[in-house]
Parts: structure tokens; C-alpha cells; sequence
């Protein structure tokens, strides 16, 4: 599985968001490639990411890439991540 | 020393500035990176400029904003700058304004400042000192405090 956490400049929220589903993907026992990406990358790229994870501001550029965006309103609440996760996980 | 002290350089930390809107904040922050010699001018007009296009997600936790641009030659080492503001600020954000902490980020490149967001993420999800942080007015006890 892979997964890329995508933000503007590819330095911060991505980062934080990478690190932190890195350490819930860990509890989980899953096992999946996480990627910090910024925008514009992302776009470029295209990535062929299962799950794209981002902060709710940006979704709407990232509405025409594959994977399922996942929307993460706390980047550093490792509950919500979790609950995101294992709603898209199964 | 955390990677989050390595980062804040010289004349990187202002406490309990006062300030009437985000831009007057991210550019204090941007000040610090420069006084700190970790960014020019510049960078400071680019975060702002980057805010302008994409918005309140800097906006990354309650009351905490990280300011930043690319990564471009207007950094000139990867740095964090550090801004505890008297009265909150709206910066647009629904989920998280007003702010009252901004921290500047430079980075030369997209990962070699793994360590410092490590610890930059540890010390906010630590509301005890982010609390602490915010009443203080001395640099030698904030200092203590995240290192």
C-alpha cells in the first residue's frame, strides 16, 4: 500500500502528517509506504498513491487524483488519523 | 539539546510581540530566520506570499501556526524562528484561530529537517509547555522549557 501526505510547500503539515500516520500505521500492524509530497509535486508526479492524505483546506486540488483523499482536520491528533485510517483501511 | 534548540539560532525567539494581523506576525517570524542569519528578506515575502495563495492551513494546530515557503536559495541553513504573540490573532482558520504561537521554517531541502519536525511535533503535542510557552516572556526559561 502507499500512502502520500500532501501539503503546499512538501516541509511542514506533510511532514508532520507523514510522521504521525507512520507511527498509527505502526499500531495498526499495517504495512504501507508513507510519502510527503508537496502540492504541486503531487499534481506532477500524479503518484500512484491508495491514499492521499491532506489537510481539509487543500482537498479541493487534489479532487482529480487518484486515491481516496482523506482529509486530517488535526495533524497532530493521532486518534483522529487512526479513525480515518481504519475507515478507508476496512 | 533538541533538535528544536539546534534550530533556533541567535535572535530567532520573540516573545509576546503585538501584533494586528497575520501577515505583521509571519513577518516577525520572518525577521527572527533573518536575524538568526537562516534566511533573507526574501523568504519572509515568500511565506507570505504562500499564505496569500494557499491559506490558513499553516494554521496546523489550536493557537499554532507554522509559517514557511519552499525550500529556494533564499534559505540559507534550515532553521525554525519563534513568535508568542500578547493577544490572539484570526488567521482565517474555522478549526483553529486565534493564533497565539507562530514558528518560522526554513528548510533547504524537503528532508533534511526530519529530526527538527520530529521534536517540533513532540513539543506541541505536549500542552503542558505549549501553556508554559505561551505566559512566558523570557527567552532563557522558553529556551529551557523545549530543550
Amino acid at each position: 500500500m502507499k500512502i502520500i501526505a500532501v501539503c503546499g510547500m512538501g516541509i511542514g503539515t506533510s511532514v508532520l502528517l507523514k510522521m504521525n500516520t507512520e507511527k498509527v500505521l505502526q499500531l495498526l500492524g499495517v504495512d504501507a509506504e508513507v510519502q510527503a509530497a508537496d502540492m504541486a509535486k503531487a499534481k506532477r508526479e500524479g503518484f500512484e498513491a491508495d491514499i492521499i492524505l491532506t489537510t481539509p483546506e487543500l482537498v479541493f486540488q487534489l479532487e482529480n487524483m487518484p486515491g481516496i483523499v482523506v482529509p486530517i482536520e488535526h495533524v497532530f491528533d493521532l486518534t483522529e488519523i487512526r479513525q480515518k485510517l481504519v475507515g478507508v483501511l476496512g | 539539546m533538541s533538535a528544536i534548540t539546534n534550530a533556533l539560532g541567535e535572535g530567532s525567539i520573540i516573545l509576546q510581540a503585538k501584533v494586528g494581523s497575520w501577515r505583521e506576525a509571519f513577518e516577525l517570524a520572518g525577521d527572527a530566520l533573518v536575524a538568526s542569519k537562516r534566511a533573507t528578506a526574501n523568504y519572509t515575502k515568500a511565506m507570505v506570499s504562500a499564505f496569500d495563495e494557499l491559506g490558513p492551513y499553516m494554521v496546523i494546530a489550536p493557537g499554532i501556526a507554522l509559517a514557511h515557503a519552499r525550500p529556494s536559495a533564499d534559505v540559507l541553513a534550515s532553521g525554525l524562528s519563534l513568535v508568542t504573540l500578547v493577544n490572539g490573532v484570526e488567521f482565517g482558520s474555522a478549526r483553529f484561530d486565534p493564533v497565539r504561537i507562530v514558528f518560522g521554517l526554513a528548510a533547504v531541502d524537503h528532508d533534511g529537517h526530519i529530526d527538527l519536525m520530529a521534536s517540533l511535533s513532540e513539543l506541541l503535542m505536549d500542552e503542558t509547555k505549549v501553556n508554559k510557552l505561551l505566559q512566558s516572556d523570557n527567552e532563557a526559561e522558553v529556551r529551557k522549557l523545549i530543550g
